[in-house]
C-alpha cells in the first residue's frame, strides 16, 4: 500500500492546475461551481462553450484511448484530474454522459463505423447525450422496458414506440441512447436493443418534469415512431440488456472522486455557517459535522481502493465498489438535512420569491432524488446482498 | 499510489488467517476466557516462537522482522476476526508501539529484545476519572504522580482499564509531576511488574475475551532509567502511542465486524422459516446489505489509518494527520462492529440469544473495544475540535 503519488503524477497535477486557472476565466467565471447535480439546467450554453474549451485544451474524455480521440491517462491521472477540476469549482460537465456512458459504451461494443460516427462530437464537446433507460413502469424493475422498436424494411430503419422518463438533460441533447424491445413476444431483459438515435426529429418529443425544487433537469421522453438508422443498433437485436449493463462496468470510481470534492465543498460551506452562526457550539450539531467528515473522507479511501483493485476477472464489481452508490447517496441526503439544521430557521427564508433556492437549499432538497435515481437504495441493498453476499434472489412472480 | 495489499502483505493476512482457523475456534476462546489470565500460554509461546508475531514490527536491530504497520493491521485484522485471546494486542500495540515511540536506545535494546524473547507488557495511563464523563481518555486522565526522591522516581496512584494489566511482565505507565493538570508534566516510565509497590490486579469483564486490570502504585520506586524520554515532556510521545494503538484497535474491530457478517449470512442461509431460508427474506437481506456496507466502508478507512500510521513510525509526511487519520478509523468501527453485533444477534433470532452460539462473545467485544481509547462519540468530539475550534 502506498498512498502517495509518482513525481510524474504531480507534475501532471500542476499541468491540470495551471490550464484550469489559466482558462477558467472571463466569461467562465460565473460558472464555478456550478452546473453540478440539482443545478444541470444552469447555463446549458455557457457549459456547452467551456466544454468546447476544455477540448481545446485536450481535457475532455481524458480516460479515452488515444486512438478514439482520448488523452489515455492512467488511472492516477484521471484521479488528479477530477480532483483539481473539482477544486478549483470548475462546472458540471454538461457532456458527462456521452462522456461517461455513451462514448465508452461504443468504444467497447460499437462498429467502427458507430466510432467514427459518433466518438468525435462528443471528445470536441459539441455533441451531447441522453440516456434512455426508465419508463413509467421500469423503474426499479429496470428491465420490464415497454418501448418497442420495429424494424421497417421499407424505410430500413428502426422505427421506436413509447415512453422514456427521468432522462436528464434531454432538453439539451443531441443524441438519445434507448433500449426498446425488439422481440415484441419477449420479457425481461431478453429480447431488448440497444439504440443511438439523433433527437431533432418530428417522433420524438421531450417535456419537463417539474421538480421538487420547482425546476426541471429531468424530462418525459415520448418515441411515436421516431426513426434510428439501420446501422445505429449496438451489438445484435437481443443483445441490448448485455449492452446496458457493461455500461456499470465503465463506472470504475473515477468520476466518484470530481463529485467528492463538489461534496467536500458543500461540507466547508455548511462548517463555515456553522462557525458563524454559533451552531459549532452544539454538541450533536458537533457530532454530525464530525460524522460527515468522517464518511467523506472514507468515501474517498474506498474509492481509492476501488480504483486500485483488480476487481472480478469477469468484470464484476468488487465488494467496495458495489456498495459506493449506497454509501454516497445516503451521505448525501444526510448532507441535506445537516445543512438545513445548522442554518436553523433562516433555512427556511429564500434569496427571492416566489421559488428561487439558495445552492444549499437546491442540495437539500435535490438530494432526495439521490437514493432513488440509479437503483434506490432498496434496490442497491439487493444488490448488495445477491451480488456481494450470495444471498437468494426474490422469487419472480411469473408473468401472465 | 497504490490502496491494496502488496503480495508479501498478502501472504501475511493469509497466514495469519490459516493459523487463527485453527488455533481460535470457538471452543478454544470458550476454554480460555474462563480463565483469569485469559490466554494459553502454549499458544502464547507457539506465537512467539513458531509465527514470530509479536516481534512483526519491531526494528531488527532490537531483534524484530522490522516490518511496517500495514502489515501489523493485516494480522490484528485476523485476530479481531477470530476473537484471538492473548496477550498480542497489549504486547504489541501498547508496550512495543510505546517502547519504539518514547523509549531510549537502552530501554529498546532491553525491552524489546525481551518482547521478541516472548515477554508480554502493556501500557497504563488512565485513572479511575478514564471512566467519567462517557470515557475520557486524554492527558487529563493520568492521575498517577510521580516525584523525584534521589537518583530515583517513586510513583503513587492508581491506574485503571489497563488491558492485561494484571497479566503482563513489562510496564509502561504514565505519571505526571505533582500538581500540573492537562498536558503539562506527564512521564513515562517502563518497569518489570514485579517493581516492589506495584500491586497489579484483574478486573472481571463482561467481555471475557480481554482481560482488564488496574495497577495499584503505593511509593513504588523506580531508578532513573526507567524514565523513558524527558521528564515532564512525555505527553506527545503518550498522544502518538496512543493514536497508533487506535487504529490498531480499530484494525480489530473491522476484523470482528467481518467476521459478524460473514457467520450471520452463513446461518441465514441455513435457517429456514415459511419454507424457504430466511436469507432470502428483504428484511434480511437488506441488514446484511447495510452490514457489508460498513465493513467494507470501515476497511477503507482503516488502511488508510494504517499507511498514515507506519508513516507516523517512520517520521513521513503524513504524520500529522494520524490523530485524525484514528480518530475517524476508531469512532467509524467503533460504530459498526457494535452495531453489526446487534443486527447478529437479531438475525440469529432466539439462538442469538444463547451462550452456546458465537454473536455473544463479538457483541460483548465490540462494546469493550468501542469503550477502549474512545468510543465513537468521544473520537468525533475530537474531530469537531479540529474542524470547528479553529480561528
Amino acid at each position: 500500500m502506498k498512498l502517495s503519488f509518482s513525481a510524474e503524477d504531480e507534475l501532471f497535477r500542476k499541468e491540470v492546475a495551471a490550464w484550469l486557472n489559466d482558462n477558467l476565466v472571463g466569461e467562465f467565471t460565473q460558472l464555478k461551481f456550478r452546473g453540478g447535480p440539482g443545478d444541470e439546467h444552469m447555463f446549458p450554453e455557457e457549459r456547452k462553450a467551456w466544454e468546447q474549451k476544455l477540448a481545446e485544451g485536450g481535457w475532455t474524455c481524458v480516460g479515452w484511448p488515444k486512438e478514439y480521440g482520448g488523452r489515455g491517462c492512467s488511472i492516477e491521472q484521471q484521479v488528479i484530474f477530477n480532483e483539481e477540476y473539482a477544486r478549483c469549482g470548475a462546472p458540471g460537465h454538461v457532456g458527462h454522459i456521452g462522456e461517461g456512458l455513451a462514448g465508452p459504451t461504443i468504444i467497447a461494443f460499437g462498429t467502427e463505423e458507430q466510432k467514427q460516427k459518433y466518438l468525435p462530437g462528443i471528445v470536441a464537446g459539441k455533441e451531447l447525450w441522453c440516456q434512455g433507460y426508465s419508463e413509467p413502469g421500469a423503474g426499479s424493475d429496470l428491465a420490464n422496458v415497454k418501448t418497442k422498436a420495429r424494424f421497417d424494411e421499407e424505410k430500413g430503419k428502426w422505427i421506436i414506440n413509447g415512453q422514456k422518463v427521468w432522462t436528464s438533460l434531454a432538453h439539451e441533447s443531441d443524441y438519445v441512447f434507448v433500449i426498446a424491445r425488439t422481440d415484441p413476444d419477449s420479457v425481461a431483459h431478453k429480447g431488448l436493443g440497444f439504440f443511438l438515435m439523433k433527437m431533432d426529429q418530428p417522433g420524438i418529443e421531450v417535456r419537463g418534469i417539474e421538480q421538487i425544487t420547482g425546476t426541471s433537469e429531468f424530462n418525459e421522453v415520448f418515441f411515436d415512431d421516431a426513426e434510428c438508422e439501420a446501422d445505429d443498433i449496438v451489438g445484435a437485436p437481443g443483445e441490448g440488456w448485455k449492452v446496458a449493463m457493461g455500461l456499470l462496468g465503465f463506472e470504475r470510481g473515477v468520476s466518484t472522486l470530481g463529485q467528492q470534492m463538489q461534496f467536500q465543498n458543500e461540507l466547508n460551506q455548511v462548517i463555515d455557517i456553522a462557525k458563524e452562526n454559533g451552531a459549532y457550539q452544539d454538541p450533536t450539531i458537533r457530532q454530525r459535522i464530525a460524522k460527515a467528515h468522517t464518511e467523506l473522507k472514507i468515501m474517498r479511501y474506498n474509492s481509492m481502493r476501488m480504483l486500485s483493485g483488480q476487481g472480478g476477472g469477469d468484470g464484476s464489481l468488487q465488494k467496495e465498489a458495489l456498495i459506493y452508490k449506497l454509501f454516497w447517496a445516503t451521505w448525501h441526503r444526510s448532507m441535506g438535512e445537516l445543512a438545513m439544521d445548522v442554518m436553523g430557521p433562516e433555512s427556511e427564508i429564500l434569496d427571492g420569491g416566489p421559488y428561487e433556492l439558495s445552492r444549499l437549499q437546491s442540495m437539500y432538497l435535490f438530494v432526495r432524488s439521490d437514493t432513488i435515481y440509479g437503483g434506490t437504495n432498496e434496490i442497491q441493498r439487493n444488490i448488495i446482498a445477491e451480488r456481494g453476499l450470495g444471498m437468494p434472489k426474490e422469487p419472480r412472480v411469473a408473468a401472465k | 499510489m497504490d490502496f491494496t495489499f502488496t503480495e508479501e502483505q498478502q501472504m501475511i493476512r493469509d497466514t495469519a488467517e490459516s493459523f487463527l482457523t485453527e488455533v481460535s475456534t470457538s471452543e478454544a476462546i470458550r476454554a480460555v476466557m474462563v480463565t483469569d489470565t485469559g490466554y494459553d500460554t502454549d499458544l502464547w509461546t507457539r506465537i512467539c516462537t513458531d509465527m514470530y508475531w509479536q516481534a512483526i514490527h519491531i526494528p531488527e536491530d532490537f531483534g524484530g522482522m522490522g516490518l511496517g504497520y500495514v502489515e501489523l493491521v493485516a494480522m490484528l485484522e485476523q485476530m479481531g476476526r477470530f476473537l484471538l485471546c492473548s496477550p498480542f494486542f497489549s504486547t504489541v500495540c501498547l508496550g512495543s508501539n510505546a517502547l519504539i515511540v518514547a523509549g531510549t536506545e537502552e530501554q529498546k535494546a532491553e525491552y524489546l529484545s525481551q518482547i521478541c524473547e516472548g515477554a508480554t507488557a502493556t501500557l497504563g495511563y488512565t485513572g479511575p476519572s478514564a471512566g467519567q464523563r462517557s470515557g475520557q481518555w486524554g492527558a487529563e486522565t493520568i492521575e498517577a504522580t510521580a516525584k523525584r526522591d534521589g537518583d530515583n522516581f517513586v510513583l503513587n496512584g492508581t491506574i485503571r482499564y489497563v488491558m492485561d494489566g494484571a497479566t503482563s511482565q513489562i510496564l509502561v505507565l504514565a505519571a505526571r509531576a505533582e500538581g500540573t493538570s492537562g498536558e503539562e508534566g506527564v512521564s513515562l516510565f517502563v518497569l518489570p511488574a514485579d517493581t516492589a509497590g506495584v500491586e497489579a490486579t484483574w478486573l472481571p469483564t463482561m467481555d471475557q475475551t480481554r482481560k482488564q486490570g488496574e495497577v495499584v502504585l503505593t511509593n513504588a520506586s523506580v531508578p532513573a532509567s526507567a524514565l523513558m524520554g524527558e521528564e515532564g515532556q512525555a505527553w506527545p510521545q503518550l498522544a502518538k502511542i496512543i493514536d497508533l494503538a487506535t487504529v490498531a484497535s480499530a484494525a480489530e474491530q473491522m476484523g470482528g465486524s467481518q467476521q459478524l457478517l460473514d457467520l450471520t449470512v452463513e446461518y441465514t442461509k441455513e435457517r429456514v422459516q415459511f419454507g424457504r431460508p430466511i436469507a432470502g427474506f428483504q428484511a434480511i437481506k437488506h441488514k446484511a446489505a447495510d452490514m457489508m456496507t460498513s465493513v467494507e466502508v470501515a476497511r477503507s478507512g482503516v488502511y488508510y489509518a494504517a499507511c498514515v500510521a507506519q508513516e507516523a513510525l517512520e517520521g513521513g509526511e503524513m504524520e500529522s494527520e494520524l490523530p485524525e487519520a484514528a480518530s475517524i478509523a476508531k469512532s467509524y468501527c467503533s460504530d459498526t462492529y457494535f452495531k453489526n453485533a446487534g443486527n447478529s444477534i437479531q438475525m440469529h433470532g432466539g439462538v442469538g440469544f444463547t451462550w452456546e452460539y458465537d454473536p455473544h462473545l463479538y457483541f460483548k467485544r465490540a462494546k469493550s473495544s468501542e469503550h477502549f481509547l474512545g468510543n465513537g462519540a468521544y473520537h468525533r468530539e475530537r474531530l469537531a475540535v479540529l474542524l470547528l475550534d479553529g480561528e
